[in-house]
């Protein structure tokens, strides 16, 4: 698509640095002040669902940032020439493309893990967080920040995603990385795995908790009545 | 008898939002009051009913191994199941366009009642979930897959609608600071869905 030359010529922005202030914020800031899942709510669906371990957590946090990146990255050069009424269509299209290729790529690489990721590679597509990101930033951006934003709402995603797998492998089956952490004497001493820790229920209390925490530490989120 | 096990298997034991947390964005975000979330609810039960059974009907004649031998027996051996994701979006995404047409022209009531939530479900997750659960589990009739996608939404909207009504009751409690709102809403959801792990046991 020839979508360089559709776009009207702009008069020159005084140039800025590939890594200024500005640019820097976009990167951290989605850590923890706009962290995607406890601020702004978004792409829930799947940081619960896959975080039984922490394999497949990184394996589709790693996802998620490649996605979200990339999708930008198009998202941002297109945008200038996206007619606003199929905008949704359009943005759909290129995030599927991503995922497709993503896919297939955990397919043909980590077939282990695709398995147990079964439908939630597919569901990035439908993931807020992209979405959200190619309408409130994208949509509105140059490409060199959109790419940093999605690089750093994907590491907001994955954290969130790395902690809660952390607490819920540990407890629910004294492993980290499918590696033994609470040594076998502790069994023999009469120590159980929390087996509910591997149920789907107690990542939303995880989550829960860590929304307490962060907003404990962190006293401007906290919600009006 | 087949239909109604899956029905019920769609609501209680494998519900959207309690096992498999689908459609949870848009679940936390819209369950403020209870009046939004029965429109929301009763928008995702219709579009699922409709884009499941067309999915269905898209998988087994033009993308699985083999389906496109309907044509000519020159395709029996093409796959185009990695076309699935792209195909699956494309054709929500229609639907519920197609589908905010037809509610406007014939049904205004319900047009104003659905308001926005209509164009928002395209992007909810329990949506493209169902379509791909229905491809994982392969049923055998198109009348299953239809069934599996009303099942699904009518347990979203039973979630939906319930943690609405608690989150109402909710507002005069006195809950700490920083839980109030969000964090306060995951942990309900956390244990509505204890509750709903009573029914794994069941196999149907």
């Amino acid at each position: 698509m020839s979508t360089e030359i559709a776009t009207p010529i702009k008069p020159k922005e005084p140039k800025e640095g590939l890594f200024s202030p500005k640019n820097k914020r976009l990167l951290y800031d989605p850590l923890n002040d706009t962290n995607p899942i406890t601020v702004q709510v978004l792409g829930i669906c799947s940081a619960l669902a896959v975080t039984v371990k922490m394999k497949p957590s990184i394996v589709m946090a790693l996802a998620v940032i490649v996605v979200c990146a990339f999708s930008n990255v198009i998202i941002s050069f297109l945008r200038n020439s996206i007619p606003n009424r199929i905008r949704i269509i359009v943005q759909l299209t290129v995030v599927a493309t991503m995922v497709i290729l993503v896919d297939q790529f955990l397919k043909a690489f980590v077939f282990d893990v695709s398995k147990q990721l079964s439908v939630f590679v597919g569901l990035i597509i439908t993931n807020c967080i992209i979405m959200g990101r190619l309408e409130a930033f994208a949509m509105a951006n140059k490409p060199w920040p959109s790419f940093l934003d999605g690089i750093g709402n994907g590491f907001g995603y994955g954290i969130i995603l790395v902690i809660v797998s952390m607490i819920r492998e540990l407890l629910g089956s004294g492993e980290l990385m499918g590696f033994r952490i609470i040594p076998e004497s502790f069994y023999k001493m009469g120590y159980f795995d929390n087996s509910f820790f591997i149920m789907p229920p107690m990542a939303l209390i995880i989550v829960g908790i860590i929304i307490w925490v962060q907003r404990s530490r962190n006293r401007k989120l906290i919600e009006s009545k | 008898m087949e239909h109604v096990n899956i029905f019920i298997k769609a609501i209680f034991i494998e519900n959207m939002i309690f096992a498999y947390f689908l459609g949870m964005c848009s679940y936390l975000a819209i369950s403020k009051t209870v009046k939004s979330a029965v429109g929301l609810g009763l928008a995702v039960i219709f579009v699922l009913l409709i884009s499941v059974p067309v999915c269905y009907m898209l998988e087994n004649y033009v993308l699985k191994v083999g389906a496109l031998q309907w044509l000519s027996s020159d395709f029996a051996t093409i796959d185009l199941s990695f076309l699935s994701f792209i195909m699956y979006i494309a054709t929500i995404a229609s639907i519920v366009q197609l589908l905010e047409m037809i509610v406007e022209k014939y049904a205004p009531a319900l047009y104003t009642t659905l308001g926005i939530f209509l164009p928002l479900i395209a992007v909810n997750c329990s949506i493209l979930g169902g379509s791909l659960f229905m491809k994982e589990r392969e049923y055998a009739t198109i009348g299953e897959a239809a069934v599996f996608g009303l099942g699904s939404g009518v347990g979203w909207f039973l979630a939906i609608v319930a943690l609405s009504a608690i989150r109402e009751k909710l507002r005069y409690s006195n809950i700490p600071g920083p839980l109030r709102g969000l964090g306060i809403t995951f942990i309900l959801t956390g244990l509505m869905a204890i509750a709903f792990m009573s029914f794994m046991g069941i196999s149907l």
